[in-house]
C-alpha cells in the first residue's frame, strides 16, 4: 500500500508487532510504521468486529487504536516508535488490565 | 519523554503548534509574557508544516516552498522564550481558564490569564458507501505519512474529492515517485458559475498561480475524471474497488488498493465547544465556526481562537490571526504595551477565500448519506439508523445519543457530528443551526482513570466524597 522514499536517511530501529520484529525509522509514528511494514495490521472494531486501518493519521478518527507496551486503546498515529516497542493489534474493545 | 508543565500558572497558554499557535507563542513570549505552548504532536508545525525539521524528505523542491516557510516560524517560536511541550494532550478547558493537560501518562491542571486556542482543522467527514474499509483514508492522512515518514502509495491508488489539498497531495506523491492511477474530481459543475463573481479576487490572490501550476503538473501525469456525481468504495474486509458516476451519467469501476478522500477541512471544535465557546452554523463553509470579534476573542472572556479553528482561512491567514490574538493578549495583560494593527495583513491573506469556499462547497450527496452508509464510524451507525430514530422521536444530535450512541465512541463526534447535524436537519425540515450539535464535555480526548485519580487533591475535595 505504501513504500518508503529511497533517500530516507533516518536511523532504523526495531519494533515488535505481535512478537514479529519489523524495521521502523526514527520519527515514524506507530501507525506509519505498521502501514509501511506490509503486514496485516487491521484491527477489529469493538462493536461488530469489522476490520479497520487508520483513516485520518492526525488524531481525530481513533481507527488507529492499538495496544502499545501492554497499554490498550493508544492512538498509534500520535505515538512515535521507540526501540523495542511491543505492539499488539487490537481485537475488539480494550481489555481490562491492558 | 516530554516533561510536565514547569509552573501552575502562566500569562498565556497556547494550544496547538501549527501556524497560528507558533506565531502567537512567538509574539507573547517576545513581549515578556510567560507563555506555555501545548501541542499533541511530536514536533512543531501542526498539519500544514507537519514534521518540519524532522521530515526525511530533504529535497526542498518536493514538498514546496510553502511547506518550508514553516521552518523559520517554528524556529522563531522555539527561540522566543516560551515553554513548549509536545505530545501534550489538553483534555479540559473551562471558563475559569483552567486547563487539564496530559503529558507522558500523567495529568496536571494549570491556570492561564489568557488562552489562545489554535487547534486548527480536521478533514470534513466524507461518508460514502464503504468509507470504513481498510484502504480508505483521507488525503490528509497520506500527506501526513508523506511528510513525516517519506511514505508514498505504491499500489493501485485513486484520489477522490475536491479542493486545493487534493491537488497538492497528488503533486507531492508524484514528485516522490508514488503511484496514482486516477483523480476523481467531485467539484459540482454548478459551483464554477456560482464562484464566478469572486474570481477576480481569487485571481489576484496568493493561491491562483500556484494552484494552476499544481493542477497542470498533476494532469500531465495522471488521468483526471471531473464532474463525478457518485462515489462508492467496495470490498470484503478491505478495499478492492471504487465505483463512480461520471458527469455523463456513466457508472465505472476501478480496481484499487488505496482510496484517498478529501473535500475540504473544517474547524476542530471539540475543545472550544467543551469550554463553552459559542459556535454558529456557517452556511458558506457548511460547518460550525466560533462567534469571534475581529481580534479572535470568543464568547468567553480570556479565550481567543486563532487559525483554522476560527473558520477555515489557510496557513497564511492563520499566521496573522495568531499574531492578532497575541497582540490582544499582550494589550490585555500589559496595557502600556504598544501593539500594531495587523488587520490589513490578515485581509490580504484571506483574499480569494470566498472563491475557494463557493467553488469547493461539497455536493449534498457527499455530505448527507443514505441507506446503509455508515455515519458514525465508532458505533457503526448508518444513515438509515439515524433516520429511523428521527421517525420515532429523536429531535437532535443529543437525543440521538440515547437512541444510537452516535458521537459517544472514542472520536467523540469528530467524524460524524457534521453529518448527523445535516442529516437530522434535512429529515426534520430544520436548519442545522436549529438542530444544533453534540454537547461536548471534558475530557475531550480519552484519558486514563488512573491519571485523574492521581491528580493532587485538597483535603476539602477528599472530604467532599466521604460519607457521614
Amino acid at each position: 500500500m505504501f513504500k518508503r522514499a529511497e533517500d530516507d536517511g533516518r536511523r532504523a530501529l526495531t519494533i515488535h508487532v505481535e512478537g514479529q520484529a519489523i524495521s521502523a525509522r526514527e520519527g515514524d509514528t506507530v501507525s506509519a510504521a505498521l502501514l509501511a511494514s506490509g503486514l496485516d495490521v487491521r484491527r477489529d472494531t469493538a462493536v461488530s468486529g469489522a476490520k479497520r486501518l487508520p483513516y485520518c493519521m492526525m488524531g481525530v478518527c481513533f481507527d488507529c487504536l492499538v495496544t502499545i507496551d501492554g497499554v490498550g486503546n493508544r492512538q498509534g498515529c500520535l505515538v512515535p516508535v521507540a526501540e523495542g516497542m511491543q505492539i499488539e493489534i487490537q481485537k475488539g474493545k480494550r481489555e481490562i488490565g491492558k | 519523554m516530554s516533561a510536565a508543565p514547569k509552573h501552575e500558572q502562566y500569562d498565556v497558554v497556547v494550544i496547538g503548534a501549527g501556524p497560528a499557535g507558533l506565531a502567537a507563542t512567538t509574539a507573547t513570549a517576545r513581549a515578556g509574557l510567560s507563555t506555555l505552548l501545548l501541542d499533541e504532536n511530536a514536533g512543531p508545525g501542526g498539519q500544514v508544516w507537519r514534521a518540519i525539521g524532522a521530515t526525511p524528505v530533504k529535497n526542498e523542491a518536493l514538498l514546496g516552498a510553502d511547506y518550508w516557510s514553516g521552518a523559520e516560524i517554528a524556529r522563531a517560536a522555539r527561540d522566543g522564550g516560551a515553554e513548549i511541550i509536545h505530545r501534550a494532550t489538553v483534555w479540559s478547558l473551562d471558563r475559569n481558564l483552567e486547563l487539564g493537560v496530559s503529558v507522558g501518562g500523567g495529568s496536571a491542571f494549570i491556570k492561564a490569564k489568557r488562552v489562545i486556542i489554535a487547534t486548527g482543522a480536521q478533514e470534513r467527514p466524507f461518508p460514502i458507501p464503504g468509507w470504513t474499509l481498510p484502504g480508505v483514508m483521507t488525503a490528509g492522512a497520506a500527506q501526513t505519512m508523506l511528510k513525516s515518514s517519506g511514505l508514498v502509495p505504491d499500489g493501485p491508488t485513486v484520489l477522490a474529492g475536491q479542493g486545493p489539498l487534493l491537488w497538492l497531495l497528488a503533486a507531492q506523491i508524484l514528485r516522490l515517485g508514488g503511484r496514482i492511477d486516477r483523480v476523481l474530481d467531485t467539484t459540482p459543475r454548478a459551483n464554477y458559475l456560482a464562484a464566478l463573481p469572486h474570481a477576480f479576487a481569487f485571481m489576484t490572490s496568493l493561491y491562483f498561480v500556484k494552484g494552476l501550476a499544481m493542477m497542470r503538473e498533476v494532469r500531465a501525469n495522471v488521468k483526471v475524471t471531473t464532474g463525478v456525481t457518485e462515489l462508492a468504495a467496495a470490498g470484503t474486509d478491505r478495499l478492492e474497488s471504487v465505483s463512480y458516476v461520471t458527469a455523463g451519467g456513466r457508472r465505472e469501476t476501478l480496481p484499487v488498493e488505496l482510496l484517498l478522500l478529501h473535500h475540504g477541512v473544517v474547524p476542530n471544535v471539540n475543545l472550544a465547544m467543551a469550554a463553552g465557546v459559542e459556535h454558529r452554523w456557517n452556511e458558506l463553509q457548511l460547518c460550525w465556526t466560533p462567534v469571534l470579534d475581529a481580534d479572535g476573542n470568543s464568547s468567553i472572556p480570556g479565550i481567543a481562537i486563532a487559525g483554522d479553528g476560527a473558520g477555515i482561512g489557510g496557513a497564511q491567514a492563520a499566521l496573522w490571526r495568531g499574531r492578532i490574538a497575541a497582540e490582544r493578549a499582550i494589550k490585555a495583560l500589559r496595557p502600556t504595551a504598544k501593539v500594531s494593527d495587523l488587520s490589513p495583513q490578515l485581509k490580504r491573506a484571506e483574499r480569494g477565500r470566498a472563491f475557494l469556499d463557493i467553488l469547493f462547497k461539497p455536493a449534498k450527496q457527499f455530505r448527507i448519506p443514505q441507506g446503509d452508509t455508515i455515519v458514525c464510524r465508532c458505533e457503526e451507525i448508518t444513515a438509515k439508523d439515524v433516520l429511523d430514530s428521527v421517525a420515532i422521536g429523536a429531535t437532535g444530535p443529543n437525543q440521538l445519543k440515547a437512541y444510537r450512541r452516535t458521537g459517544m465512541g472514542p472520536c467523540q463526534g469528530r467524524l460524524c457530528g457534521l453529518t448527523v447535524t445535516e442529516l437530522m436537519a434535512e429529515a426534520r425540515g430544520k436548519s442545522p443551526q436549529e438542530i444544533g450539535y453534540y454537547r461536548l464535555r471534558a475530557p475531550v480526548k480519552p484519558i486514563m482513570l488512573s491519571e485523574l485519580a492521581s491528580l493532587p487533591k485538597s483535603d476539602e475535595a477528599t472530604k467532599a466524597v466521604v460519607r457521614g
